[in-house]
């Protein structure tokens, strides 16, 4: 086991990017997620990589949808307003099935908002902020040690699949330092085959075009189609979650990121007044652990999700359970801190049936 | 084991620094850590503050909003976080630079005279070492020896005389009693 460092957040993320092949990124600041760009601008030319502060976000994304299209491993990082001009570039790189790495680090919204950690931007991570049809792989960290280690799987999947992958972090995360553990052994990128799609040096081989069109009569349907063969491939195959206490639960918290730390402290004071409480939490926002909550659903009859938003990732658990639970929510918009009392209090009401349901089930 | 720590103070008392040294001792001491700094609109001369986390448990948040310790070093970080302390909990109180009194009853204060304590061991820019000694002397969250050995892996930049310059300041914060 390699030796604990104390790293923050948006470090590790950076550093776990580069352990995981990252050889070019390209960015503009933004807080609360600046340490990311500043650790790339030293740490990718000790490797050998390449760093561009771009003049916008906009350009940034554009920079890693070229870098992308020669097959290189690349990123971009932002917070929340900086995300919401990079979804252009994640649509047509999602449209020219580019494996890009995207880290948000989300802030208070909408509009120019705050800087301190939020979790709004859940929609547009999981619903494809840009236009099209299209999904990007997401994973919601809720440690240090797992901003230094999600990149690796981001891009396995990425590659895998073709397609933009995300870790969505926020600002609290992104911020904080804590012990942070590197699992994976670091990737050379040399000892990577080159994709057979990767533009470069075309002699002696045909051409390759990466493009995000079509423009004859059916030719985006049949792209369109295609690739959704790969999303449901990742449905069936790329979801993670972690559970806690989960076996004799009369009540499920469902939580990511940060917020899934503060269930934990909630559900350990439940438990010790009597309360037979357990936690989901999904790691990966898309796939969305659907499968397991509907499994769930058969024997739970109360689901509490806990979020930093005003309530969007209800709506996967809404979804996912059909009515055949209670889904109940406890939002915190505004980029505030949720505590475990407060969430021990909702508990209480939806025992005594004072709670609101979520409404898109009734 | 739960400790949440506030530390405050202008910037370039070196709060951060601090909260960063705390949190890798703590580690170092194999418990679970954390710590989380004010961002943002910060500034030298502004006031700054921490906070961290020394547990047993793994830490549900590193934003501490009821200290069981609250470390204010200077004036205007004693009206902010004096209220925000845990009933029981304890308050360290630079009294170099803190001219008003602590008004809490519930709760116990150590003040600790940090700036002039610094300026005896020769280099004023230690006071914040005089503070954490204190700090570790009343809590026992995490001992001086500790926080001494964490000063080289935080201040990697650092002669090997100025690190003993500060240990000698954690020693001597940590010779302050609670009244």
């Amino acid at each position: 086991m390699a030796e604990k460092k104390l790293m923050k957040g948006n470090e590790a993320l950076a550093e776990g990017a580069i352990r995981a092949g990252c050889r070019f990124f390209a960015g503009y600041p933004i807080t609360p997620q600046n340490e990311i760009p500043e650790y790339m601008s030293w740490r990718l030319p000790q490797v050998g990589g390449a760093f561009v502060q771009a003049e916008s976000e906009v350009s940034a994304i554009n920079m890693v949808y070229g870098a992308g299209a020669t097959g290189v491993r690349c990123m971009t990082s932002s917070s929340s307003p900086g995300m919401s001009l990079k979804q252009e570039g994640i649509s047509y790189a999602a449209g020219a099935d580019l494996p890009i790495f995207i880290g948000n680090v989300m802030r208070g919204g909408p509009g120019l908002g705050n800087i301190a950690g939020a979790q709004g931007d859940y929609w547009q991570a999981t619903r494809g902020g840009g236009h099209g049809d299209y999904r990007c792989f997401v994973m919601a960290p809720n440690c240090v040690t797992e901003l230094g280690n999600f990149p690796h799987k981001c891009f396995e999947v990425a590659f895998k699949y073709r397609l933009p992958s995300m870790v969505l972090a926020d600002g609290i995360l992104g911020q904080m330092m804590e012990p942070v553990e590197f699992k994976h052994p670091e990737i050379d990128p040399k000892t990577l085959t080159e994709p057979a799609w990767a533009l470069g040096k075309c002699e002696g081989r045909d051409k390759r075009i990466v493009k995000s069109y079509d423009l004859k009569e059916g030719g985006v349907e049949i792209m369109v189609n295609e690739r959704v063969q790969r999303y449901k491939a990742i449905e069936q195959s790329e979801v993670l979650y972690e559970e806690q206490m989960i076996e004799d639960a009369d009540i499920v918290l469902v939580a990511y990121g940060i917020s899934s730390r503060v269930c934990v402290a909630a559900m350990k004071q439940a438990r010790e007044k009597g309360l037979k409480v357990g936690l989901l939490r999904p790691i990966t926002l898309w796939p969305f652990p659907k499968a397991r909550l509907i499994e769930l659903s058969k024997r739970v009859k109360n689901f509490l999700v806990v979020e930093m938003s005003l309530g969007q990732m209800v709506e996967d658990v809404a979804l996912a359970i059909n009515g055949r639970a209670n889904v109940h929510l406890h939002a915190k918009p505004g980029a505030s801190v949720i505590t475990a009392d407060e969430v021990c209090k909702t508990m209480d009401k939806i025992l005594k049936k004072e709670a609101k349901e979520y409404a898109a089930v009734k | 084991m739960y400790q949440g720590i506030r530390i405050s103070g202008f910037g370039g008392q070196g709060v951060i620094s601090a909260g960063v040294l705390l949190a890798q001792a703590g580690m170092m001491e194999g418990k679970e850590v954390s710590f989380f700094p004010a961002y943002g609109a910060e500034m030298r001369g502004g006031t700054a503050n921490c906070s961290v986390v020394v547990a047993s448990d793994q830490v549900s948040t590193p934003i501490v909003t009821a200290p069981d310790t609250a470390i204010v070093l200077n004036e205007p970080s004693l009206a902010k976080f004096e209220p925000m302390v845990k009933p029981g909990g304890l308050l360290i109180v630079n009294t170099s630079l803190v001219n008003s009194k602590p008004t809490r009853k519930d709760i116990k204060i150590l003040n600790v005279p940090c700036n002039e304590i610094a300026s005896e061991l020769g280099n004023p820019k230690i006071m914040n070492m005089v503070a954490m000694g204190a700090f570790a002397a009343a809590t026992g969250a995490i001992t001086v020896d500790a926080i001494a050995k964490a000063l080289p892996k935080v201040y990697k930049k650092l002669k090997p005389e100025v690190i003993e310059l500060n240990v000698k300041a954690l020693k001597r914060g940590a010779e302050f009693k609670i009244s």
